[in-house]
């Protein structure tokens, strides 16, 4: 009833439509009353005020509790600044690994049609439906001294679990997704034809990838190494199964926040914690920004 | 429209997705099955039906599904008053939106805890008409409620946003007051995105951790979820324990993704014709 309607609407003349108009308003038969409307903002504000606004306001709130020296205490302190190196340098790891290899990945995903499509884009997808903890336990499984591979790591003394290594793997598996995720859509929103003028004018196809597709995509690989870097330092369940503890060398900021929590150390912790609440405010803010490139990247090029 | 592309680097560019894809993801992956198919039958069924066990699987299954719903109900509302009305700061909550899945989980972890402890802002005027939050089930629910919010919304959003205004406009035309409108007409072309986010956020309160274990007080069959009961058992060697709770609950993450990939092709057959 309701799609015939509105297909003889669709169908019929623009003066035909402009006298149905006046009988439904838009606005007054697309929105509800007025005290519903009052209701229904409240609620919503409310509710992401309490649960989500609230707890980033405590986060800093707790870390000036008791002034500003001790909040510049708490982060100059030595296991403080090893966390954050640490952190950084797992980030720099995990991010670079992912952004060629998502990169990869999309050229192949969003380029070229073969079957199995569906599936290998499911498979990208995977770490992002597994729980933290497995995602660190898969990796003790292989490595750790009752894992396949840990007798032989430990008789040629390499350290993996429990060390650099073992976190950088976990956290590149958690955040494994982010940059092919970002890329495939819009790849494929591209299409090919630009590629292929390239390659028949005699462009290799690294010519071609550099000086084509990579000025079309800049803003998308930024988005993706942007969710990837977010997630990569503040990643907390399997670095946490991987990182072993050992004060002022496995631990990453989100452990170290958990440690200095434990033993009560309330400023040091939420200290730690603002800066990487910070981080999550400023992530947020460049994403917004970077979404607005992305929808221009979208569009067909005219020119 | 299904020509062969000339561009180069397909077999090059799809191995090396493959190889890293194995390194990173399936192989450790692998390694969590080949260690189940090393426990007999009855170790394995010993384990999962252990008490504690059992009850660190209801209490993350059961609190996860719980607060899926609460995401459901007020996610649907957050989505409708941030699509449907104009309001001051509204693209501020917009934003917002999208803070539990930014903000770190232990960061979210202790910030609620302290939120909601006996003498946090939340917690003491709540421990005065006798509810107790920090530390009890009640916790692990209102973590897991914060970390779901971002998936309904996220979810339903756009396709509210892309819903043809003309289908209400008939439906009133014809005589159906708002609320029919609404529940008869909107919500229904609603459902297969509803249904998505409800599975998105279950998946993910499922499996959390980080956010969850400082509010939850984890007490052994009252308050312990079966993410943190994987580490107690690790940190106690105890692999075969672990391993075992962990298949569960990956093929519990499979059946989901299962599940939202039908959902989502549900949503494309009905894409009403434009």
């Amino acid at each position: 009833m309701t799609m015939e309607l509105q297909q003889s609407l669709e169908y019929a003349a623009p003066e035909v439509r402009s006298r149905v108009r006046p009988f439904a308003a838009p606005d007054d038969v697309r929105s509800e009353p007025r005290f519903v409307r009052i209701g229904i903002i409240a609620l919503a504000t409310a509710f992401l005020s309490v649960f989500v606004v609230l707890p980033l306001v405590v986060v800093f709130a707790q870390a000036f509790s008791k002034g500003v020296s001790a909040y510049f205490a708490a982060l100059s302190d030595p296991e403080a600044l090893s966390a954050i190196r640490l952190t950084l340098l797992v980030a720099a790891i995990s991010v670079s690994l992912n952004l060629v290899f998502g990169v990869i990945a999309a050229w192949a995903i969003a380029k070229f049609e073969f079957s199995g499509k569906t599936a290998l884009v499911t498979l990208i997808d995977l770490p992002f439906s597994v729980s933290p903890v497995i995602s660190g336990l898969v990796f003790v499984l292989l490595f750790g001294a009752q894992g396949y591979w840990g007798p032989w790591l430990q008789s040629h003394n390499i350290h993996v679990l429990f060390a650099l290594p073992g976190i950088a793997l976990a956290t590149s598996f958690v955040t494994f997704p982010f940059v092919a995720r970002a890329l495939i859509p819009l790849m494929q929103e591209q299409g090919t034809q630009e590629e292929e003028a390239a390659i028949s004018l005699g462009a290799s196809g690294l010519q071609t990838f550099f000086r084509v597709t990579l000025p079309n995509i800049k803003w998308g690989v930024l988005y993706g190494v942007l969710l990837c870097n977010a997630r990569a330092m503040g990643e907390f369940g399997a670095v946490s199964v991987v990182s072993g503890h050992v004060r002022g060398e496995t631990n990453t900021m989100p452990l170290l926040v958990e440690i200095l929590y434990n033993e009560y150390q309330f400023v040091s912790s939420f200290a730690i914690a603002s800066l990487l609440a910070m981080l999550a405010l400023i992530t947020l803010i460049a994403k917004t920004m970077l979404e607005r490139h992305i929808d221009e990247e979208e569009l067909p090029h005219d020119d | 429209m299904k020509r062969r592309s000339t561009l180069p680097g397909f077999g090059l560019s799809l191995g090396l997705t493959l190889t890293w894809l194995s390194i990173i993801v399936l192989i450790p992956l692998a390694a969590l099955f080949l260690k189940t198919f090393e426990l007999s039958p009855d170790q394995f069924w010993n384990i999962l039906t252990s008490r504690r066990t059992l009850n660190a699987l209801k209490i993350s299954f059961g609190l996860a599904f719980a607060a899926a719903l609460v995401n459901l109900v007020m996610g649907t509302i957050i989505v409708w008053a941030l699509v449907r009305y104009r309001f001051p700061g509204r693209r501020l909550f917009d934003a917002i939106v999208d803070i539990p899945f930014a903000l770190p989980t232990a960061v979210a972890g202790v910030a609620l805890t302290s939120l909601f402890a006996e003498k946090g802002w939340l917690g003491a005027p709540l421990a005065a008409i006798g509810i107790k939050v920090a530390f009890t089930p009640v916790g692990i629910f209102i973590a897991m409620v914060f970390i779901g919010i971002p998936f309904v919304v996220r979810t339903v959003q756009p396709v509210l946003i892309d819903l043809d205004p003309e289908i209400e406009e008939a439906a009133a035309s014809l005589g159906a007051n708002r609320w029919h409108t609404v529940s008869k007409v909107i919500l229904p072309s609603l459902i297969p995105a509803l249904l998505t986010g409800l599975a998105l956020a279950f998946a993910r309160a499922v499996g959390e951790y980080g956010s969850v274990i400082f509010i939850a007080g984890n007490l052994p069959n009252v308050s312990e979820i079966a993410p943190l009961l994987i580490v107690i058992r690790l940190s106690e060697f105890r692999y075969a324990d672990a391993t075992a709770i962990a298949v569960v609950m990956l093929v519990a993450s499979f059946l989901i993704i299962f599940v939202v990939n039908r959902l989502q092709r549900w949503a494309q057959t009905r894409v009403p014709a434009h």
